[in-house]
């Protein structure tokens, strides 16, 4: 056990040197001359040039990423070229608001998506089956920005119901800030209930066709019985587990969604230095996000092996 | 990789074969996916012959008017007529995202075949690649290389096909590896076969099914990233009529109650991606038997 775990780390910070590599060469190599982008196509040349010595563009690029990634395990993720302010504070606070949005939702698509694949799994090649799985199906490839307008329009604009904007303000109170999140929740909602009803469907399924099952069923148990507490325990449980590697999607999701709702997370913050060409605070908002969707898959690996007996022993053998 | 031989596994023949192509034709939700596409298909291609108004025609006396008889979908905050705008603006996501997804399928099915014929270190490095290609969400990775080259057709084309390619070749490795396993290849390679021969000639027509597959499905997500990243302002010309850049040139006025301006060109990229999925689900459903 203990040497898949130390493997698994091995592999993850592999993964994410390859990815800050990746980062450092679409951020600070392809788009050439940082100084040219700060001060515009006007500058003089040596004004240019003497910024692009104080940013240290002019050393060599190994110099250059190692400064910037060992910056970055220090915490130190560089100076934004639109703010002129330390990326870091900016970065942490953005990350908060967005784990708030991000919590509400999976507190909503978790329950829905494994209620939905499960209705599904027992009516498996029914109508209602064909008809939740290719609505989830159709929910997660149309956009965020497709459905978030489609809520807009009738809840914010026709029946005047909800706010269009995500910012309920500073100082508000939590149901008021609850009640801005519910929009800019709903698109995010629709993209991640069908793969996760496909899950619990999937496991569902799985699980009542097993001998287990079959023996409950034939030793006289209600089927009410044989689904709670002999299928659904085994279907369930493995579900959750792939909860956590959909988390890094669910921060793509919500570049879209703060965009749409202008709500100041971290995807706002990424596409606003995006639009700005504020190369730092887009390197290290990207970065971050890769950091957390691997600890989120790493994470996951390391809870799907604890919860199936069968694993664990395997990887230890 | 293991040069054991197995008595091969009795595969569906019917899969590769072309009377699946009727049974695809029999399903209803291939039909009405097929018909949505076409109408887009057509819309992109001769739009601008049947549409009612210009799509680039400005109209300053005429802007933010509601759906009425004149025009249909209303009127933009520059007097465009919203419902040619729809019509003509399926050809910049329809010239793009097949192209892209194209690219991907063509790179990423050679690239497939060679890591899961060859194997080795290659196969190593490129898994890692594609692990970290995929720890962060296909729209970010495409919008930072978009911004450190500068937007344009060609670059968007370029960057979503080669965001794909990892995602295709790593599918395609695994239908591979299934098929190294069987009786034909050691046969292949008796017969003095070249490499590129066997994985060409031999292995791709047997995994066609699966990349056919992938093609479709991919061409789904190329849709929704073209889109997205028309949205987010990283389209090509705002001028030009695409749906994805209409919605970010005017959802800035969906609060002063002009809703007609998104959600139409909104509605037209659900159509278009629920004809895509109804399409490939039945292709999927039938190459599954």
């Amino acid at each position: 056990m203990t040497l898949y775990i130390l493997r698994r780390l091995g592999l993850a910070v592999i993964t994410l040197l390859v990815l800050s590599v990746i980062i450092f060469l679409a951020g600070q190599v392809v788009p050439g001359d940082p100084g040219r982008a700060i001060l515009g196509p006007f500058a003089s040349q040596s004004a240019v040039a003497a910024l692009d010595h104080q940013l240290g563009a002019d050393r060599p690029l190994i110099t250059q990423y190692w400064s910037w990634i060992s910056g970055a395990v220090h915490g130190d993720l560089g100076i934004s070229y639109q703010y002129r302010t330390p990326v870091r504070p900016m970065l942490a606070s953005a990350l908060v608001n967005s784990a708030k949005l991000a919590l509400f939702a999976l507190i909503l698509i978790i329950p829905l998506g494994i209620l939905g694949g499960v209705i599904a799994a027992l009516n498996a090649g029914r109508p209602v089956d064909r008809m939740i799985s290719l609505t989830g199906l159709s929910a997660a490839t149309v956009p965020e920005f497709v459905s978030g307008i489609v809520v807009i329009v009738i809840f914010a604009d026709g029946l005047k119901l909800l706010p269009s904007s995500a910012n309920a303000g500073p100082g508000a109170t939590f149901p008021t800030q609850l009640r801005y999140l519910i929009l800019p929740v709903i698109p995010l909602v629709f993209e991640f209930f069908g793969y996760i009803a496909r899950m619990a469907r999937a496991g569902t399924i799985e699980a009542l066709e097993s001998d287990y099952a079959r023996t409950a069923t034939l030793k006289g148990l209600p089927r009410r019985t044989v689904i709670f507490r002999h299928v659904l325990r085994n279907s369930l449980l493995p579900t959750i587990a792939v909860v956590a590697t959909q988390i890094g999607y669910l921060i793509g999701g919500l570049v879209v969604v703060e965009t749409l709702f202008t709500y100041h997370g971290v995807g706002l913050l990424i596409y606003n230095a995006a639009q700005q060409k504020d190369f730092p605070m887009l390197e290290a908002g990207v970065l971050t996000i890769g950091v957390i969707y691997l600890l989120a898959t790493l994470l996951a690996d390391l809870l799907s092996v604890w919860l199936n007996p069968r694993l664990r022993t395997g990887v230890t053998g | 990789m293991t040069t054991e031989i197995m008595v091969a596994p009795v595969t569906d023949a019917a899969a590769a074969d072309l009377p699946s192509w009727r049974l695809v034709l029999r399903r209803p939700a291939f039909i009405a996916g097929l018909v949505i596409l076409l109408f887009w298909i057509v819309c992109a291609l001769f739009g601008a012959s049947f549409a009612p108004h210009s799509a680039y025609e400005q109209s300053l006396l005429a802007t933010n008017q509601a759906p009425s008889s004149a025009h249909w979908f209303g009127t933009d905050q520059l007097g465009r007529d919203v419902f040619s705008r729809v019509l003509v603006g399926a050809r910049s996501i329809l010239l793009v995202a097949p192209l892209a997804t194209l690219l991907g399928t063509v790179l990423g099915t050679a690239l497939g075949l060679a890591l899961g014929y060859l194997g080795g270190a290659v196969d190593a490095i490129v898994g890692r690649l594609v692990e970290a290609v995929l720890a962060v969400p296909a729209v970010i990775v495409a919008f930072l290389f978009i911004v450190a080259i500068g937007p344009s057709t060609l670059t968007e084309i370029l960057v979503i096909g080669f965001i794909f390619t990892p995602l295709i070749a790593r599918t395609v490795r695994s239908a591979v590896q299934v098929e190294s396993h069987l009786d034909y290849l050691p046969a292949a390679r008796l017969l003095g076969e070249s490499r590129r021969r066997i994985m060409f000639a031999e292995i791709l027509p047997n995994v066609m099914p699966t990349v056919l597959v992938e093609f479709t499905v991919r061409l789904g997500y190329a849709i929704f990233t073209v889109a997205t990243l028309a949205f987010l302002g990283f389209g090509v010309d705002p001028s030009t009529p695409s749906w994805g850049s209409d919605i970010y040139a005017n959802y800035g006025v969906i609060g002063a109650g002009y809703w007609w301006e998104t959600l139409f060109p909104a509605l037209a990229i659900a159509s278009l991606i629920v004809a895509i999925n109804l399409a490939t689900d039945s292709i999927e459903k039938v190459l599954a038997g």
